[in-house]
């Protein structure tokens, strides 16, 4: 795919999640996306992609988010998500929630289509192969469900983690195997998520890494907490803090500021 | 079988507990997911087979009725008789007089797992009639009266010690220094007991992996044998098979066996592929006196015209269990009923009802890996999903969540008032983790940190810092 028109107006999606918990992941986004040539903006009147409700079988709420979010996000060349599970929901699933509904299914579809995830905007399709960060550290990273399996993201954080200057990647066992996160699942059935969070982590020490990674807030704050309860050192960052070279001056999640 | 599933947390709870189901979880974990990437490497076009599989099971969904009615004729044209049962009631009432009037003492087995959800075993010994499961797993269940944990691979919950002892439980000739150290010594034993069985029965079951609508052939795979002797050795031969097996053709059977054991063990095929065309004929050398196909609803066909269609595509190969996070942390009987894993929550609550299997789709982190290995493209996550719409309009779920999620969306929908909320949420729950970052406890997030801690938010919400910094002329 070729970049469009000199600076596409992007939309950034900054999700429940980066909102309430790690700002510092919106303004991550905002970085890398201005770097590789895009004009951003933060619509003001987005809240949640409607995951909760969407996936507590409330269907009728989800699409009543979904439209805000139409309306939000009307008009932009790009909608990017620093989430594979909220861009996952915005591609792969809103348009179904119009499936009886033509005129508004065309809209979500037009949606959809414009909808990316952070990283694999960065790679796919403004072409962004190496990025000017440095982290000295040995990084694992763990693939989200959502992102891997609905969205393909894979390769893209791989290659752009390969020149951040400093940084070795040491790949962990089933990378790809769930953290136990799932949205409310984590509380509705804690006791199967400790466990699953609790076999992620063993596959993370094995690999020696200091640092591990991830692109969705959800699976981060889950895995962090659980490696803090066991007194892991390995520090906990969203891909983009690291591609965005932020990390001198933020914590890693579950840290406080020093 | 007895319904368990309304108490699958206290199932979970139990089996987190079990270190020996834990530990045979661990052991088996990595081995189902390794053989079925080798032998999908091994087949360039698996993909596109996956697609063919899809494309079989849904034309012959949609054309149902005109297959079964083929099949049967083509059943009875090769001298088999056809019982029609819509309930399970009816099913095990036609197993039962095909045995009475066979005068059948005993009763050999295939695995089969519409047996376990038709509960025959029990009805049959209700009536006088000894059923001996001769699936070398299914065998030792019976002497343990367990259920299977696994649709393929049933007992491998339990280790050598639980063999040994059910063993000498039942089989009380057993010398004192006999040794069960090999996977060999074990199957010996069972070679040897079940031998006498297969001679003795009078009648032999068996499930069917297909049923072929040209030829009216039932199709069953194994790997140790023992459906073939169960059905050829007896005088009467009993293929039980839901409505969803059928298949129209002999190709379309071979395109979906291609797909069977490499998605389920990672073998190409199964030891043995065995097909059954009506009773024995005056021409041939072996085989039963008498064919007879129960063929069974119980439920089935209410699910055809639904959204839950899909899940009929299913074939029975467990690569969404072999491949399940949660399975694999809670093991097969935590489901509470016959069917486990994925396909389990699917279809367990179209059979039993939602309102008693409703844990069951909601214990699921919609990782998805599940519907990617699927052989024939069900959308395993989709359909469970589907499962929460319908608790949710019936307001089977539990109203703590209904609230919460009312109170959510009231915010969510309002964007002004939702940053102000998130703010304050923000801000307080910052302010509780500014020593070390994170909380150990917190009120009403139990469920959170009794295993993990919470990492505490950074202080201001992304909105509130965008607007100052707006404000500041900073961006």
């Amino acid at each position: 795919m070729t970049p469009p028109s000199p600076a596409p107006r992007v939309a950034l999606f900054v999700t429940c999640l980066v909102d309430l918990h790690r700002p510092s992941v919106g303004f991550a986004a905002i970085k890398l996306l201005e770097d590789a040539g895009c004009r951003v903006e933060v619509p003001l009147a987005q809240t949640c992609c409607g995951q909760p409700a969407y996936n507590a079988g409330d269907r009728s709420t989800a699409r009543d988010l979904a439209r805000g979010l139409l309306d939000a996000f009307g008009g932009y060349d790009y909608v990017v998500v620093p989430s594979g599970s909220c861009g996952g929901m915005l591609r792969a699933h809103m348009p179904h929630l119009f499936d009886d509904d033509p005129n508004t299914r065309a809209r979500a579809d037009a949606l959809a289509g414009r909808t990316y995830e952070l990283v694999s905007f960065l790679t796919d399709v403004m072409g962004v192969t190496t990025l000017d960060a440095t982290c000295a550290a040995t990084a694992t990273y763990h693939d989200s469900c959502a992102g891997l399996r609905e969205l393909g993201i894979k390769a893209q954080p791989r290659a752009l983690l390969a020149s951040v200057a400093g940084l070795t990647l040491s790949e962990m066992a089933d990378a790809e195997v769930c953290c136990g996160f799932g949205g409310t699942f984590c509380v509705k059935y804690p006791d199967i998520s400790t466990r699953m969070v609790a076999d992620k982590t063993k596959d993370i020490a094995k690999t020696g890494a200091g640092l591990l990674l991830a692109g969705d807030m959800g699976c981060l704050l889950n895995m962090a907490g659980r490696l803090q309860r066991e007194g892991s050192t390995v520090q906990v960052r969203h891909v983009a803090e690291v591609l965005a070279g932020m990390t001198g001056d933020l914590p890693p999640i579950g840290e406080a500021r020093r | 079988m007895q319904i368990r599933s309304p108490a699958f947390k206290a199932n979970v709870s139990a089996a987190l507990a079990d270190e020996r189901l834990q530990k045979a979880l661990e052991f088996t974990r990595p081995a189902f997911p390794s053989r079925r990437a080798a032998a999908v490497a091994d087949l360039p076009e698996f993909e596109q087979l996956r697609d063919i599989g899809r494309d079989i099971k849904n034309h012959t969904l949609a054309n149902l009725d005109f297959y079964l009615e083929i099949y049967a004729a083509n059943v009875e044209r090769a001298g088999g008789i056809v019982h029609w049962c819509s309930t399970a009631d009816e099913a095990r009432a036609a197993v039962l007089a095909i045995c009475e009037k066979a005068g059948a003492r005993t009763v050999t087995k295939g695995k089969s797992m519409i047996s376990e959800e038709l509960g025959i075993n029990a009805h049959l010994e209700a009536h006088g009639i000894t059923p001996v499961e001769t699936d070398l797993g299914e065998y030792i269940l019976q002497i343990r009266n367990e259920g299977p944990s696994h649709i393929i691979a049933p007992a491998f919950h339990l280790n050598r010690n639980d063999w040994e002892e059910s063993f000498r439980k039942v089989h009380t000739d057993l010398p004192a220094d006999r040794v069960f150290n090999e996977r060999r010594d074990i199957l010996t034993e069972a070679r040897t007991r079940l031998r006498e069985k297969f001679l003795a029965a009078d009648v032999g079951i068996t499930g069917a992996n297909f049923l072929i609508a040209e030829t009216g052939s039932s199709v069953i795979v194994t790997n140790e044998g023992n459906g073939d002797l169960t059905q050829t050795l007896p005088r009467v031969h009993i293929a039980l098979a839901s409505i969803e097996k059928l298949v129209p053709t002999l190709e379309d059977a071979t395109s979906l066996l291609r797909l069977l054991a490499r998605s389920a063990t990672g073998q190409d095929f199964s030891v043995y592929t065995t097909f059954s065309t009506g009773a024995r004929r005056s021409e041939d050398l072996d085989g039963p006196g008498e064919y007879h196909v129960v063929l069974i609803d119980n439920g089935r066909s209410g699910m055809i015209g639904t959204e839950f269609q899909e899940m009929l595509r299913c074939i029975r190969c467990a690569a969404c269990m072999n491949h399940c996070p949660v399975y694999f942390t809670v093991g097969g009987h935590s489901y509470g009923w016959v069917y486990p894993g994925p396909m389990g929550s699917v279809l367990t609550p179209s059979l039993i009802g939602v309102d008693q299997a409703g844990h069951l789709p909601n214990a699921s982190t919609f990782c998805g890996k599940c519907e990617s290995v699927c052989p024939v493209k069900i959308p395993l996550p989709k359909l469970m999903r589907h499962w929460r719409e319908h608790e949710f309009e019936r307001h089977l779920s539990p109203s703590a969540v209904r609230t919460n999620l009312a109170i959510w969306a009231w915010f969510a929908m309002r964007p002004q008032l939702y940053r102000i909320a998130t703010r304050i949420g923000a801000r307080v729950l910052g302010w509780l983790g500014r020593k070390k970052g994170r909380l150990s406890s917190l009120p009403l997030a139990g469920g959170w940190t009794a295993g993990r801690d919470l990492p505490t938010p950074e202080g201001d919400t992304f909105f509130a810092r965008y607007a100052r910094l707006q404000r500041e002329g900073k961006l």
